[in-house]
C-alpha cells in the first residue's frame, strides 16, 4: 500500500498528488512515470512523475481528471492508501549539455517538464521554459519553473497571459527574440506535442516528446502502448516514453488513444454509482 | 513423417464431468468440474503400482505418482496430498493445466488396457480435496539458515523456487512486477480453465510458509539485480516471456488488434468482463479472429466467445499440427469456435476511424516437414481472401522480457533475447545468479518452468550450504 500524503486541486481539473513510494523515489530520474491503481478493482494507469523527495521517500504527480480512474484518484483523501504505485518506469529523458533547450509543457506536462528543466539547468544548459494553457488561471508551478529556467514564456489561447495563441507559435516567438534553440522537449497532451513538433519541423530542431499511449502493465508485456516511430513499431513503456517527435506517426497515436473513449464515458458516469455495483 | 497424432483419451478411464458446452459458453465458471471421491478412488484403484514407474521419469518435477495414487485408492487423502506436495507446490494448478498426455500419462502402461491412469485428474482431486478441508497443513520448517534469496518474478518458476527454498529454512523474498502474484497463471490463463481463487490459495500457502512477497516492484527498474546482490546471497530470475510478438504485417497497429497478452490481461488480471464495476474496459466485439494455434490462442478464442463474439481461430497449418492440447481444442470445438485452418493473415484493413474491419489472408497447403518436425505451410498463389472482423488477437508467442538483461550487463544472453542458463542447475554466467522458466527457454509450459525452478532451487541450496 502507498500512502497519499497530499491531494489537492491546484487548478481546475488538475490534481497534485504527493505519494509515499520510497523505492520509486530513490531511483526516479526526469521523464519517467509510474503506474497507479486507485483501489482493488481499479485499472492501471500511467502517470508522469513531476517531482520527488528522495529523503522523504515521496513522489509528486500532476493529474488531469478526465475519466473514471483519474476521477477516482482525485477523490482519494490525504492520509489514505492506494494499492499500486509501481516504477519508475520508462527510460529517463536524455540530459546532456545541449546549449539552449526549449522545454514546453502543457496541462499535466507543466508538472512533468519541471524535473527535466531542472536537470538541464544543472547540466549547464540555457533553459527556456514555455507553458501553454487555455487561460491564465490554468497555470501552476510558475514559481518552481522560474527557479530552473533562464526565461519563462506563457502562451494562452485567450491571451490573458503572455502570448496569445497556441504552442504552434513558439518558434516564431523564439525567432522574434533572436533565440537559437538547440533542442526542444515537450511534455503534455498528445495534441500539444503534435503541434509543437509540427512547428519545429521546418527548422530541423531535434524535438523530443514524451508519448502517452494507453498502457496496462508498463513493463513491455501487453504491447497496447505500441507506437510507430520511423517505420518501426515501438513499445512506449520500455522503448520510450521519449521519442523523436519528427519520427512519430501522430495520426496513429491519436487514433489508438481513442480506443476506449466510449467506455471511459461509461466509467465516468458510473463512478458515483456505488449502489448499482453487482460484484459480490 | 509428421508428428504422431495426439491420442484421444480412452473412454475406459473415468471421465471427469464438465459443464455442457451450451451452458459454459455463456459463463466464466470452470469448464471441468473434477472427480467425486468415488470416481477418484475407482480411477486410482486401476493403477498397477509399477516397480519402475515410467510416469515419474516423465514428470518435470519428479512427483511420486504411484505413491500418491496408492493413497487415493486407500482413501488416505491426507497422506496423498503430502506425497504430492513433497515435489509439487502447485498441484491444483498442475492438475489442471499440465499437458499430462505428453508427459506422465503418455507412458502409462495401461494405455492398452482401458486407458492411461488419469494422473492429472487425480492430482487435481487431491489438491481440491485439501482445499475443501477446514485446515490446510503446513510442513515443519527447519530453523532459519540466515541465508537470503531473492526471487525475481512470481510466476510458476519463481513460486517453485520460493517454495523449495523456504522449506529448507532459507529466507525468501519474491519480487513481482504486477500487483498480483502468479505470473501467467494470473494474467494469462482464463478463469474457466484455472480459477483465480486457486492461484491465490497457492500463493497464500507460500506466504504462510514465511515467504516475503513484494508486489508492484520491477527488478530492472525499481531496483537492479546488482543492487539485490548486495543484500541477498543468491538470486533466481524467473521473469517470464513477457514481450509479445507481432507478425509485422500492415495494419497491426489498427484499433481492435490486440496481443494475446493484452487481451488476456484485460480479462483475467484486470477483470474486464466485469466492467464498469472493475475499471478496466474491454470492447464488446462481434466477430473476433484469433491468430495462432497454441493454448494461448485457444484461451483467447474461448474468452472472446464467452463475451458474445463469433470467434475464429486462424491457423496456418492443419488440425494435426495444432500445438494446443487436444483437450483444449476439443473444448473449443464443442463450444462453437470456428477453425480456419491453412490460412495466413497478410494484412489487416481498417475503416475510416482506424478500426480493423477485415483480415486479408492467404490459403496454404502443407509441404515437407520443417525443423519442428511439423509439415511446413506453403502459400497458395492467388488465394487471397478477405474476412470481416472487428477484432484480431495475435497469439503467436512471446520473447523473454528485456528489462533485466538491459540493466544487468554481466549476464550472457542468447540469440533470442533469452538468459543463458545451465539446463541442469539453472546457473547463469554471473556468480550467485540463477535463472529458469520462459526467460531462459522462451515461451513454454507451466510445468517446464516449475521443473527448471526445482533444479535451480536444488543448486541454490547446495550453494547456500557451501557458505561457511
Amino acid at each position: 500500500m502507498f500512502r497519499v500524503i497530499e491531494n489537492r486541486m491546484i487548478v481546475p481539473n488538475i490534481h497534485l498528488l504527493e505519494i509515499e513510494a520510497p523505492a520509486v523515489a530513490s531511483e526516479v530520474r526526469p521523464g519517467q512515470f509510474v503506474i497507479l491503481r486507485v483501489n482493488e478493482d481499479g485499472e492501471r494507469i500511467p502517470v508522469s512523475i513531476a517531482d520527488w523527495d528522495r529523503e522523504k521517500g515521496t513522489i509528486m504527480t500532476t493529474i488531469l481528471t478526465i475519466g473514471g480512474t483519474t476521477g477516482d484518484l482525485a477523490k482519494v483523501p490525504a492520509g489514505a492508501d492506494i494499492p499500486t504505485v509501481v516504477g519508475p518506469l520508462g527510460n529517463a529523458t536524455a540530459i546532456d549539455m545541449f546549449g539552449t533547450v526549449l522545454c514546453i509543457g502543457g496541462c499535466y506536462g507543466i508538472g512533468s517538464i519541471y524535473p527535466i528543466a531542472r536537470a538541464l539547468k544543472e547540466k549547464g544548459n540555457r533553459v527556456i521554459t514555455a507553458i501553454e494553457a487555455r487561460s491564465s488561471y490554468l497555470f501552476y508551478w510558475e514559481d518552481k519553473l522560474e527557479k530552473v529556467s533562464d526565461r519563462i514564456i506563457h502562451i494562452t489561447r485567450d491571451g490573458t497571459k503572455g502570448f496569445r495563441g497556441h504552442v504552434g507559435r513558439i518558434l516564431e516567438i523564439m525567432k522574434a527574440s533572436s533565440e537559437t534553440i538547440d533542442r526542444i522537449i515537450i511534455n503534455g497532451c498528445t495534441f500539444l506535442m503534435k503541434r509543437g513538433t509540427d512547428a519545429s519541423r521546418p527548422f530541423g530542431i531535434k524535438t523530443i516528446v514524451s508519448l502517452n499511449p494507453i498502457m496496462i502493465d508498463g513493463t513491455g508485456m501487453c504491447g497496447v502502448c505500441r507506437v510507430t516511430v520511423g517505420s518501426n513499431t515501438k513499445f512506449a513503456c520500455v522503448d520510450g516514453p521519449d521519442f523523436d517527435g519528427h519520427q512519430v506517426d501522430w495520426q496513429e497515436l491519436l487514433q489508438r488513444r481513442k480506443t476506449y473513449v466510449r467506455e471511459e464515458a461509461v466509467a465516468f458516469r458510473t463512478s458515483r454509482c456505488e449502489e448499482h455495483r453487482t460484484k459480490p | 513423417m509428421a508428428e504422431p497424432q495426439k491420442k484421444k483419451l480412452d473412454l475406459n478411464r473415468r471421465e471427469m464431468p464438465k459443464q455442457p458446452p451450451e451452458v459454459r459458453k455463456h459463463n466464466f465458471g470452470e469448464v471441468a468440474l473434477g472427480y467425486s471421491i468415488e470416481n477418484a478412488v475407482r480411477e486410482a484403484e486401476r493403477c498397477l503400482q509399477c516397480k519402475k514407474p515410467l510416469c515419474v521419469s516423465k514428470c518435470p518435477v519428479e512427483i511420486d505418482i504411484p505413491g500418491f495414487i496408492k493413497s487415493v485408492a486407500q482413501r488416505d487423502f491426507t497422506t496423498g496430498i503430502k506425497v504430492l506436495k513433497e515435489k509439487n507446490l502447485l498441484p491444483a494448478v498442475c492438475g489442471r493445466v499440465c499437458p499430462q498426455e505428453e508427459q506422465c500419462e503418455e507412458v502409462c502402461v495401461l494405455v492398452k488396457k482401458g486407458g492411461q491412469i488419469a494422473i492429472g485428474r487425480l492430482e487435481r482431486f487431491l489438491a481440491d480435496w485439501e482445499a475443501s478441508q477446514e485446515t490446510v497443513g503446513i510442513p515443519e520448517i527447519p530453523p532459519s539458515t540466515g541465508r537470503k534469496v531473492a526471487v525475481v518474478g512470481g510466476g510458476p518458476a519463481g513460486l517453485t523456487v520460493a517454495g523449495d527454498l523456504i522449506k529448507l529454512g532459507h529466507q525468501v523474498t519474491i519480487f513481482e512486477a504486477l500487483h498480483k502474484l502468479g505470473g501467467v497463471l494470473t494474467y494469462g490463463i482464463p478463469e474457466f480453465r484455472l480459477p483465480k481463487a486457486i492461484v491465490n490459495r497457492e500463493v497464500d500457502y507460500l506466504r504462510r510458509l514465511g515467504t516475503e512477497i513484494v508486489p508492484d516492484f520491477v527488478i530492472g527498474k525499481t531496483r537492479t539485480i546488482e543492487s539485490l546482490l548486495k543484500e541477498y546471497n543468491a538470486i533466481f530470475i524467473g521473469a517470464g516471456a513477457g514481450l509479445p510478438w507481432f507478425m509485422n504485417i500492415p495494419g497491426e497497429n489498427l484499433n481492435g488488434v490486440y496481443s494475446a497478452n493484452e487481451y488476456l490481461t484485460r480479462m483475467n488480471l484486470m477483470k474486464g468482463f466485469l466492467f464498469p464495476e472493475y475499471r478496466t474496459p474491454i470492447k464488446e466485439h462481434k466477430q473476433v479472429a484469433v491468430v495462432g494455434g497454441g493454448n494461448v490462442a485457444m484461451d483467447c478464442a474461448r474468452t472472446a466467445l464467452r463475451l458474445g463474439a463469433e470467434t475464429r481461430i486462424i491457423y496456418r497449418r492443419s488440425r494435426e499440427e495444432l500445438p494446443a492440447r487436444l483437450e483444449e481444442v476439443e473444448n473449443a470445438e464443442e463450444e462453437g469456435i470456428i477453425f480456419e485452418f491453412l490460412t495466413l493473415p497478410i494484412r489487416y484493413i481498417g475503416d475510416e476511424n482506424g478500426w480493423v474491419k477485415e483480415i486479408e489472408y492467404l490459403k496454404m497447403k502443407l509441404g515437407e516437414p520443417d525443423a519442428s518436425g511439423r509439415r511446413s505451410p506453403i502459400p497458395i498463389e492467388g488465394s487471397q481472401t478477405k474476412l470481416s472482423v472487428d477484432a484480431v488477437v495475435c497469439a503467436i508467442g512471446n520473447s523473454p522480457n528485456p528489462l533485466i538483461p538491459a540493466t544487468t550487463p554481466g549476464l550472457t544472453m542468447g540469440k533470442k533475447g533469452n538468459i543463458v542458463a545451465d539446463e541442469q542447475t539453472g546457473k547463469t554466467s554471473m556468480d550467485r545468479i540463477w535463472a529458469g522458466g520462459d526467460v531462459v527457454t522462451g515461451a513454454a509450459t507451466v510445468i517446464l518452468a516449475m521443473g527448471a525452478g526445482r533444479k535451480a532451487a536444488r543448486s541454490i541450496h547446495e550453494y547456500l550450504c557451501s557458505l561457511s
